[in-house]
């Protein structure tokens, strides 16, 4: 029976000297963390994918309560997360207007035709830094979907030889626009009714010669343009968003149809 | 004499012999001659002539922008047709001058005079292929007046005329010394003069033996130059390597042959230097081969610089009959420029004209698996690096690691590695656009 004894008591008397040990540990190097960091971190996924270019969900709560990360920058917990987290954050998440990858080329292959046959990496920067075009254009897209790896949400893809975006589903994250190697997309505010489909530099004939819907300089855009939203610059029209107003007067009168309604 | 080499390097078939029977026949253009004004490296050449001009053969017609720049020099008599952006073989366009060939070919006056030896000073003879507009002919185009123009001349030990010609298809170096190797002498002894403590070697593969015996008969007896044979393999005449074989000295990472002792010049070069010392004759025809298994009668040809390739194409009696051309190169198989079209000129860095059935690059895509480390590409590699990593490090876009740690941007892009690559990988398109895209971000 004594034995026995000894033994409970002993680790009775262990187990409570242990407990008190970690109970002041515990309190001594507590870990402060921001009631909010934990909230975020409550919200995202937590499959810690990286998608958002940080290393897991955590080190993105952490960036989000610092202010380093954008509210609706989890790519996976996409629009619902993104307001819940910014209740958290106190941010309203639609203060941002809502903005749109474009891609300024819509030279498919209806439109344009192929100068070589390009074979090798199927990448565009591969193919751009080779200074081969397997298009007619060299100022268009190449077709080959370096934008369509590069985007987290599926919301790009190749039709028909050049990248269309999906304005669903896009987020505007950017990734695309530094992944295109002819720098072709650029972020629109997603009200915007009319772009110029065209990147081409080249003078009009030039541009004739190689795309039907290529943008010629002609700039009868501009005088068309009552908000005096559309300059040229290198023979290509631009319109600014700030000015436009969206009535459509420069798309009726462009002869190639370079500018146009977005889909 | 001992045949020396390099460690590394691959033995592809060489198809020399498709190239070799028949005589050099020059080639006389009928169309319209192109010159783009970047056919060296450095910056562009200044079109000193407008549209509507009348030139003659051998006529200036864009000056050297700068000290590493380089004349451009009309090759035929006619109207300057206009200045304009044109296709180049490489699939880009520059600055072309278009020249209407009146099909006389009638010289400048002074131009194809024979001078007496011996009466050049160096500044003669700088200032000669200055005017010349000579680069470099085996393929890099930098401007050779550069490359002699040395602060410290006693310390070049060798001069090493190349004509190693290692690249598979290419003849036109191999044809030049069996017919002007008394002109390639000439030429070397001119840059010997240059440099008071330098011998001349010349370096020849040991494939070429009648090559070796021409220039041999015309060394005989000669003092401080020497014919050194070298193994036949790929790449030996890359610059590095054939420094190595002829003086035993290793370039380390960034230096430049000079830094060693050491220039090396193309046999090509050579010969126009002499052209341009005792003829007083620029730079404006080149031995050119059309080659390839999809060409009815491959050959070697002289040809004017700024003739089409498509017009070349049909002078060695155009594409056989029985085959589609799948893929047209400007170069040799291993480091050649896939064409997009044949209406690019030849320029004065362009050796050969490979026209191929069958798309190497294509077969390769289709068996293409993932890298099996088996380190062959290592082994190869002529100077020794490590492109099993390097393409790691390219494709995850890990450019410090590339640069920094692999010294990637050292690659000379011989091909040696994707040609031995058993999985099939694009190795050399890979370092191709690290380079690029390295050397792109530093610009910024």
């Amino acid at each position: 029976m004594y034995p026995v004894l000894v033994a409970t008591v002993a680790v009775a008397v262990i187990g409570f000297v242990m407990g008190m040990l970690l109970i002041t540990v515990g309190k001594k190097f507590k870990v402060e963390v921001d009631e909010k960091q934990l909230a975020v971190r409550e919200y995202l996924p937590g499959n810690n994918c990286g998608g958002c270019g940080y290393a897991g969900c955590d080190a993105m709560a952490e960036a989000i309560v610092k202010g380093e990360a954008p509210v609706n920058g989890c790519p996976v917990g996409g629009a619902p997360v993104a307001e819940k987290i910014s209740q958290v954050m106190g941010v309203s998440a639609d203060a941002q207007e809502k903005q749109v990858a474009f891609v300024k080329c819509f030279g498919s292959c209806e439109h344009t035709a192929q100068k070589s046959n390009y074979v090798g990496i199927h990448d565009c920067a591969a193919a751009a830094a080779s200074g081969l075009s397997p298009w007619k254009c060299d100022y268009g897209c190449m077709g080959l979907g370096t934008c369509e790896k590069a985007c987290p949400f599926g919301a790009i893809h190749v039709i028909d030889g050049v990248a269309v975006v999906d304005r669903e589903l896009c987020k505007a994250c950017g990734k695309c626009v530094s992944a295109c190697p002819r720098h072709l997309i650029e972020i629109l505010p997603d009200k915007a009714t009319y772009a110029v489909r065209c990147s081409s530099k080249n003078k009009g004939p030039a541009v004739r010669k190689s795309c039907d819907i290529g943008c010629i300089g002609c700039s009868l855009c501009t005088r068309q343009c009552e908000a005096g939203a559309i300059t040229i610059k290198d023979n290509l029209a631009h319109i600014d968003y700030e000015k436009c107003v969206g009535c459509g007067k420069c798309a009726a009168k462009c002869p190639s149809k370079a500018i146009a309604a977005r889909q | 004499m001992s045949v020396k080499t390099f460690r590394g390097g691959i033995h592809p078939e060489g198809f020399k012999e498709l190239s070799l029977g028949g005589p050099v026949t020059s080639y006389l253009p009928q169309g319209d001659l192109v010159f783009p004004v970047n056919q060296h490296i450095g910056k562009p050449a200044k079109p000193v002539v407008k549209k509507g001009d009348l030139v003659k053969a051998g006529q200036i017609i864009a000056e050297a922008d700068g000290f590493v720049s380089a004349n451009i020099v009309s090759s035929c008599s006619g109207k300057v047709k206009a200045i304009e952006e044109r296709a180049t073989a490489s699939g880009t366009t520059a600055t072309c001058i278009v020249i209407e060939n009146d099909g006389e070919f009638s010289l400048l006056e002074g131009v194809g005079k024979k001078h007496h030896a011996g009466t050049f000073s160096n500044k003669d003879i700088l200032d000669a292929i200055q005017r010349a507009g000579i680069v470099g002919m085996g393929g890099a185009g930098f401007p050779t007046h550069v490359k002699l123009t040395s602060k410290n001349p006693e310390s070049i030990d060798y001069i090493i005329a190349n004509g190693s010609e290692c690249e598979p298809y290419i003849t036109c170096d191999d044809r030049l010394m069996q017919n002007q190797s008394r002109g390639i002498l000439d030429g070397l002894r001119l840059v010997l003069q240059l440099f008071p403590d330098a011998i001349g070697v010349i370096a020849i593969e040991d494939n070429k033996p009648e090559a070796i015996k021409s220039m041999e008969a015309v060394c005989a007896g000669e003092k401080g130059v020497m014919v050194q044979p070298v193994q036949a393999k790929y790449p030996e005449g890359g610059e590095r390597n054939l420094i190595s074989v002829v003086s035993g000295r290793d370039l380390k990472f960034g230096q430049l042959p000079a830094d060693v002792g050491c220039i090396v010049c193309n046999v090509a070069s050579l010969y126009a230097i002499y052209r341009a010392c005792y003829f007083s004759e620029p730079l404006m025809k080149r031995y050119f081969t059309v080659s390839g298994d999809a060409v009815a009668h491959p050959g070697t040809f002289e040809v004017p610089i700024g003739t089409s390739y498509q017009e070349l194409v049909e002078a060695a009696g155009g594409i056989k009959p029985d085959v589609t051309l799948k893929k047209a190169l400007s170069g040799g198989p291993m480091m050649g420029i896939a064409m997009p079209s044949l209406s690019a000129p030849i320029t004065k860095a362009s050796n050969a004209l490979t026209l191929l059935s069958e798309d190497d690059v294509e077969l390769a895509e289709a068996q293409q698996t993932a890298c099996i480390r088996c380190g062959r590409c290592s082994r190869v590699c002529p100077i020794h690096l490590i492109p099993q990593m390097m393409a790691d490090a390219a494709e995850k876009k890990n450019y410090e690691q590339y640069e920094k740690r692999l010294y990637g941007l050292d690659c000379i892009a011989c091909g040696s590695c994707t040609w031995v690559c058993p999985a099939k990988r694009p190795l050399m398109q890979l370092f191709k656009q690290a380079k690029a895209e390295i050397l792109a971000a530093k610009r910024k």
